[in-house]
């Protein structure tokens, strides 16, 4: 690692960045949680929450290695876990990752593979053990992001004193904020798991719908405000790069929710709020990998065509008949792909990544380098995930029993209730059977000696 | 003394109120419910998924008054919810055995 003067202006954007993309997966968490039944919703925003907690965790002691540590062997496959175990040698003075301290960027990455994970639990929302999904998350990352981050995002050092993974350096792909190792992966891994669990018990039959789309519009808000964090801040500085990623990021996203809409009203008849916060994340995807490598009008090509093909992408899941419940493969899957494809198409040598497409004269160079990365994370994603799954399955299980499933995930999992509104108040402590006004005789032997205790 | 029950559309719960007050008539109990009868479901869709919500959400009136006002009750809430649309709901009567005023200890007619 060559040692820079320390910024402190793209210091505290990055951290700043962070902060924001971490916001992100409470976010995630309110726009699956609203379109789910209202008998799941604490289990589907809790398979979001707890990925904040394991992975926050193993992202420290062993994760950030696995991503940036220099590549073991040089052969660009995954990094030295034993080189920052534990972020060891971090909080030297030297220890730096361009102009911010090495930890900013570690607290940056730390929260893409916070969300990553919390996407893919999109796919199998309202069914899954939680405990399987905790133990879940924790292979996944090890297994699949921290490699598929590492190949997109270690970039090798220009001696050649550090090597970075190969997607990055020998593929050269552009992927500015993880098209590839964040949404084509989660999308990939939702199949995966979808297709290993199985549909939702009266998937295609019964009408399964979204129980609080004001939820989702709130979700789809905080999702978008951190994205600014999200792509803006993979400049790692805060520079002209990091602003045409913002631009970028709104330009897109605002043409993608256009096109959603567009598409509803002629399709369906009414443009829907949940086709508005739906085409808001598509845009979102679709430009996180190409923020900064297209100009604005680039972007907004990226923004329509990602709307167009996630609005109808969704439907595939009916006609094929895998239960993505929340349209992880519609949504992330897709419009990463329409995004670091596009990327081969309208890349603009103006811009910061100064790599011309193939609407720019540069040939299709870089559009078989984008499609390369692209297929080698969706496809090793994919098996590693549905492999993941299996075993998880065959051993501790990863479905709820249908019995739990009908009665609602929430109870069964968490032993709550996503929403008590009645005002009359049927409850008692346990071991007491009825709401009365109770004598000192009428309690159960248990609560009676703890009562005495209490009084004692 | 009889209980009038009625299924209406939410929408016309004001109005039947009006006309009842403006009818003399003391009180009512509501309830939200849902279900379907000749009006049936209404389409929704999600991501292009479209959904046929068999259940539609109904308001339903209770009211216990006197044999003779029966035909008061009945006419304020048939003339505040009709609209003439298929979907506008039902008025029905049945007898009441006894009412007591839980407060004091009226009963029957006293009670109302």
């Amino acid at each position: 690692m060559i040692a820079f003067e320390i910024d402190s202006g793209d210091t505290a954007w990055v951290l700043a960045s962070a902060a924001l993309v971490l916001l992100m997966t409470p976010g995630l968490a309110l726009f699956y949680g609203g379109m789910v039944r209202a008998k799941g919703v604490l289990n589907t925003m809790m398979m979001s929450f707890i990925s904040m907690g394991t992975i926050g965790v193993i992202w420290v002691l062993y994760g950030y290695s696995l991503a940036f540590g220099n590549s073991v062997g040089g052969l660009g496959i995954i990094g030295n876990p034993l080189e920052f175990l534990g972020l060891k040698g971090l909080m030297a003075e030297d220890a730096v990752a361009g102009t911010v301290p090495a930890l900013a960027f570690v607290a940056f990455q730390s929260a893409f593979a916070i969300i990553t994970v919390a996407l893919v639990s999109g796919a199998i929302a309202d069914r899954a053990k939680f405990t399987a999904w905790t133990v879940f998350t924790i292979v996944w990352g090890t297994l699949v992001y921290f490699p598929a981050a590492h190949w997109v995002f270690a970039f090798s050092s220009e001696d050649g004193s550090v090597v970075g993974g190969w997607i990055a350096n020998q593929i050269q792909a552009l992927d500015f904020a993880g098209g590839t190792a964040i949404h084509i992966n989660a999308g990939a891994a939702a199949l995966a798991l979808a297709l290993v669990l199985g549909p939702r018990i009266g998937f295609g039959a019964k009408p399964m719908r979204p129980h609080n789309l004001t939820l989702v519009m709130l979700g789809a808000a905080l999702l978008w405000f951190g994205w600014f964090g999200f792509n803006a801040g993979s400049a790692v500085a805060a520079n002209a790069s990091a602003a045409l990623a913002w631009v970028n990021t709104l330009v897109a996203t605002s043409a993608a929710m256009l096109s959603w809409l567009v598409v509803e009203k002629v399709r369906d008849g009414h443009p829907t709020s949940l086709g508005a916060a739906s085409g808001i994340v598509a845009g979102l995807v679709g430009i996180t990998p190409a923020a900064g490598s297209v100009g604005p009008l680039g972007a907004i090509l990226i923004g329509i065509l990602a709307g167009v093909a996630c609005a109808y992408a969704v439907g595939l899941k009916y006609k094929l008949g895998y239960d993505d419940s929340l349209d992880v493969v519609g949504v992330h899957l897709v419009g990463g792909l329409v995004g670091t494809l596009m990327i081969g198409f309208v890349a603009d040598p103006a811009s910061s990544a100064g790599v011309a497409g193939l609407f720019y004269g540069g040939g299709l160079d870089q559009l078989w380098r984008q499609a390369v990365g692209a297929f080698a994370v969706l496809i090793y994603s994919f098996c590693v995930t549905w492999v993941i799954g299996k075993v998880i399955d065959m051993t501790i299980g990863f479905r709820v029993t249908p019995a739990e499933e009908s009665s609602g995930i929430d109870l069964a999992e968490h032993a709550e209730n996503g929403y008590i509104l009645s005002s009359v108040g049927y409850g008692t402590y346990r071991g007491v059977q009825h709401t009365t006004v109770l004598e000192a005789g009428d309690l159960p032997p248990s609560a009676s000696k703890a009562d005495e205790k209490s009084n004692a | 003394m009889k209980l009038v029950t009625a299924i209406i559309q939410p929408s016309n719960l004001d109005v039947v109120q009006k006309a009842l007050i403006r009818k003399g008539i003391q009180g009512m109990t509501v309830t939200e419910v849902s279900g379907y009868a000749r009006q049936h479901g209404h389409a929704e869709v999600y991501r292009g998924a479209e959904y046929t919500v068999d259940f539609i959400g109904k308001i339903k009136i209770e009211v216990v008054c006197t044999d003779a006002n029966v035909p008061t009750v009945v006419e304020a809430i048939v003339e505040g919810a009709r609209t003439g649309q298929v979907g506008d709901g039902k008025v029905w009567v049945v007898p009441v055995e006894s009412v007591t005023r839980v407060r004091t200890g009226e009963t029957d007619a006293a009670a109302l």
